[in-house]
């Protein structure tokens, strides 16, 4: 099974999460791990006076943007191409993946470095590029650690943090030939240093994504903390850098709104080592801009999921999130996971993903956090609901729920079940109330049943006073 | 007099009538009259939480029919209180009485900060306690900052329970993460949801609570159900009870 | 192109009602003493800041730092500061920048809140010396520091951009179990001296 493709199966969110806590150990170990992110996110953005009226700028850029897609990309491409770039538009992923593609083999070119993006992670890049002679190599250290493991990235912005230090030390050992039973990070990415670096100086050209393109002035933006981008693109002459639609800014000011939230919404860092702006080609290069939709105009169309169009990609609601924290990437299924991906997972595929939108207990947290403030857990709740309307719901809780429904609407059937489970619960044996059905049971105990009623006790008291 | 319809959650009128009782004391000491319409049953959340809204549109009805007279409706449950002033919209927008009733429905600790405005809850609870911050409380209702904003810190839970004599509260090391409650996710998601639970109950324990406290019952019946499972020396109450019993209520 | 058609056509027919740009006049950062608060942030991303009256006293301070006085091959884009012997523009290519050992080259301006120096390196005769160098050294004017992003894009905004970079101290990553690592791909130093 090609790697990649295990990410675009159906998984049941809760199941994989058990397995994911079922190692207790490790479980925690990664929940901590992601707490120290959001802890450092908290530290960067308290020491930023005016952090919540970046964040009301961001939304506010993003729906302006969002409403004038068209014309602002008709702008950039024009503003690009004055500069020298080539800009060119696929409407789904295997369009993107022919015109790279073809860009590279039109040149005879098939040694590939890439930096980040989300985007072709998406459109399943580099299985495509692989099967077709090219050579890819992701050298974001992160990516280059699961890629050597023939895994996708578990997080957007921390592509190894469900990986040990021994086990990367293990990986590099058999790869790279690193000292048998070395873990010491520096050590590590040193040996990834001189290996990426010889990568860097064979490529024929540099793949990246983009994370914001500015049509005022036709420019794209990359942010890295590693070099990697800028490696692959001051050394190969042919730059592809690859962008969603949704990616447009308008105007060269706005990127001070975004390059102060980024960063510090991410990793806690105040700004990413490199934040690269990038106008028409190199002297004697070729700069190709792919400009993609898959999936992003319907969203568009979308009132109730348009908002989350705005996402940056910062991983903030990744890091935030309790569940995701327990469960890890893999869980769900989808290349961008967490929060954010429990809302575009479904967008893509509603029946493959629909566990997502349930594997959340709806605390609100990740909306908190998000830089560019998509209310995230609504928007969950809202995939609920379009879940149940297409008929998704597994028909089991339907039916309870409308069990439920009734015994809620008649207030005597309310106090019937009540009234019974008071009497009847403490005489049924204990083997029977926390048999295999009782999904509350297994770890917890049930509430101790009271002997009456708040009604029974409001009136007792109604009666004294 | 302020009037008050008493809005008890389902689970607090089946299984932890105490709370209730709390809450009503509570009300009744401070200067209200408080009345609870006996028909009532439930907000509908679980259905809304499954994406059932056509299930919850009649408990939504139910809610706005007993309740639409009050000059204020309480609840001992921030969950709930968010269900009718944040959910109910999709259903009773522009019907008469629901613009009120929107704006009256309030949880016990805002209501007593908030309209009641009580300079301080007199009364002694000489224990170690631990604020359990609902989320839909803390970031549906805002109750308090949270930490995850950048505004001036404040939390109307924790104001009331610090004016009591003799409390302590302790400090956890993550303030205000869920529980794992979440409604149908402490079954459907039942291994991380008690994950979530435990870290919950070992961070009080740790911080050295006596009592884990909120302002919603389902919260506490999850950590209850745990803390009992796995025997630590914690005991849950909801803060009404705690007031009730600082002011001799009981 | 069908694809830029029917793209743009679909973005025209599902956009939202439009709505306005947010005013952006009340956002930004203001410090009582904003070469402080550029030293301060600098060394928070690993980063070192050094203050120089004029160009020999800055001579004078890097000679001191051993990154270089270590240097074997240097190239220096600052007249009268370092001892560059490479010659870029005598170099065929990029590549044979592999094994630079210090770069040093001018910024146009520093930002307080963040330790970025922007370097225009669209002038660069190979922009990878930038990246591919061992160590870096960048030299602003103490009067070009700024308060923060939004008063750096300003600046920049009057003169026609090319290709250029906010670099904010050495390259880094945290990728193995969130060990912070300086010098990861790029520079594994990174020494910013404020002239003036």
């Amino acid at each position: 099974m090609n790697p990649t493709d295990r990410a675009e199966h159906a998984v049941d969110h809760a199941a994989a999460a058990a397995r994911f806590v079922a190692d207790d150990a490790r479980a925690h170990w990664h929940d901590q791990a992601l707490w120290w992110v959001r802890k450092k996110r908290d530290v960067a953005s308290s020491a930023v006076p005016d952090w919540e009226l970046l964040r009301d700028a961001a939304a506010g850029i993003k729906a302006h943007t969002l409403s004038r897609l068209a014309a602002y990309l008709e702008q950039f491409e024009q503003q690009a191409t004055s500069r020298g770039a080539q800009v060119h538009f696929a409407r789904d992923a295997a369009e993107h993946n022919a015109i790279v593609h073809r860009i590279l083999s039109e040149r005879g070119i098939t040694k590939l470095v890439k930096s980040k993006s989300m985007l072709t992670e998406e459109c399943h890049l580099n299985p495509y590029l692989e099967a077709r002679g090219v050579t890819v190599t992701d050298t974001d250290l992160g990516e280059r650690i699961v890629q050597l493991r023939h895994e996708p990235p578990s997080h957007i912005v921390l592509p190894a943090i469900h990986l040990k230090k021994e086990e990367i030390g293990e990986l590099f050992h058999a790869e790279l030939g690193t000292e048998k039973g070395a873990s010491d990070p520096k050590y590590l990415t040193e040996a990834a240093r001189g290996h990426l670096r010889q990568r860097f100086l064979e490529a024929g050209a540099g793949l990246t994504g983009v994370n914001f393109a500015v049509a005022e002035t036709g420019g794209v933006v990359v942010c890295t903390n590693e070099g990697n981008a800028d490696m692959g693109t001051t050394l190969p002459p042919v730059h592809i850098a690859c962008m969603g639609v949704e990616k447009l800014i308008p105007r060269w000011q706005d990127l001070a709104v975004f390059t102060r939230l980024l960063a510090r919404s991410a990793t806690g860092q105040p700004v990413t080592t490199y934040t690269t702006h990038f106008h028409g080609p190199r002297p004697g290069g070729e700069l190709h801009i792919v400009v993609v939709d898959n999936g992003r105009s319907r969203q568009l169309a979308d009132p109730t999921f348009r908002r989350s169009l705005s996402c940056i990609r910062c991983g903030a609601c990744m890091n935030t999130c309790p569940v995701f924290r327990r469960s890890g990437g893999y869980s769900y299924g989808w290349i961008v996971p967490g929060p954010i991906g429990s809302i575009l997972a479904p967008g893509r595929d509603a029946a493959a993903h629909r566990s997502l939108p349930f594997a959340s207990s709806l605390c609100g947290s990740c909306t908190d956090v998000c830089p560019v403030r998509i209310d995230l857990h609504h928007e969950i709740l809202a995939w609920r609901q379009e879940i149940v309307r297409r008929g998704l719901l597994p028909w089991p809780k339907r039916a309870a729920m409308k069990v439920l429904a009734v015994v809620l609407r008649f207030t005597w059937l309310y106090r019937l079940a009540g009234w019974l489970a008071r009497r009847v619960v403490p005489l049924l044996p204990r083997g029977l109330v926390y048999g295999r059905f009782n999904g509350w049971g297994k770890q917890r105990e049930l509430p101790p049943m009271p002997r009456e009623s708040f009604r029974d006790a409001y009136r007792r008291h109604r009666a004294r006073t | 007099m302020p009037t008050v319809g008493l809005f008890i959650p389902c689970y607090v009128e089946q299984l932890y009538p105490q709370v209730g009782l709390a809450t009503l004391r509570l009300l009744e000491r401070h200067g209200c009259r408080v009345e609870y319409p006996e028909q009532q049953t439930c907000c509908g959340q679980p259905m809304t939480n499954s994406g059932c809204n056509d299930e919850a549109k009649p408990l939504a009805d139910k809610f706005l029919r007993l309740f639409a007279g009050y000059e204020y409706v309480v609840a001992p449950s921030g969950s709930c209180v968010s269900q009718v002033r944040n959910h109910y919209q999709q259903f009773l927008d522009g019907r008469p009485g629901f613009e009120h009733l929107r704006r009256a429905t309030y949880e016990l600790c805002e209501f007593l900060v908030d309209v009641l405005k009580l300079p301080r809850i007199e009364g002694s609870f000489p224990r170690k306690v631990g604020l359990h911050q609902s989320c839909h409380a803390l970031r549906e209702l805002r109750l308090g900052s949270g930490s995850e904003r950048k505004v001036a810190p404040f939390n109307k839970v924790q104001l009331l329970l610090s004016e009591l004599q003799g409390i302590q509260l302790v400090e956890l090391a993550r303030q205000d993460e869920c529980c794992g409650f979440g409604g149908t996710f402490a079954v459907n998601e039942e291994a991380v949801s008690c994950m979530m639970g435990k870290d919950r109950i070992a961070d009080h324990e740790r911080a050295g609570a006596e009592v884990v406290t909120g302002v919603d019952m389902s919260c506490l019946m999850h950590l209850d159900g745990l803390i009992r499972r796995e025997r630590r020396p914690l005991r849950v109450m909801h803060v009404a009870e705690v007031l009730a019993e600082a002011e001799g209520l009981s | 192109m069908p694809g830029r058609e029917e793209l743009l056509a679909v973005l025209r027919r599902n956009a939202p009602r439009e709505t306005p740009p947010p005013d952006l006049s009340r956002l930004g950062v203001k410090y009582a003493d904003p070469l402080e608060q550029y030293a301060l942030s600098l060394k928070g991303v690993g980063g070192a800041c050094l203050r120089a009256a004029d160009l020999p006293a800055a001579e004078r301070a890097l000679a001191e730092l051993p990154a270089c006085r270590e240097a074997r091959r240097v190239v220096t884009l600052v007249p009268g500061l370092g001892q560059g012997n490479v010659d870029l523009a005598s170099l065929s290519r990029p590549h044979l920048l592999e094994g630079l050992d210090l770069a040093i080259l001018p910024g146009d301006l520093a930002v307080a809140e963040n330790g970025a120096v922007w370097v225009d390196a669209s002038r660069l005769h190979h922009r990878a010396v930038f990246v591919i160098t061992q160590h870096l050294v960048l030299v602003v004017n103490a009067v070009d520091v700024v308060h923060d992003m939004h008063e750096a894009y300003a600046r920049l905004q009057e003169q026609p951009i090319g290709y250029g970079l906010f670099i904010s101290g050495p390259s880094k990553t945290a990728d193995i179990e969130q060990a912070l690592v300086i010098g990861a791909q790029g520079a594994r130093s990174c020494t910013v001296v404020l002239v003036g």
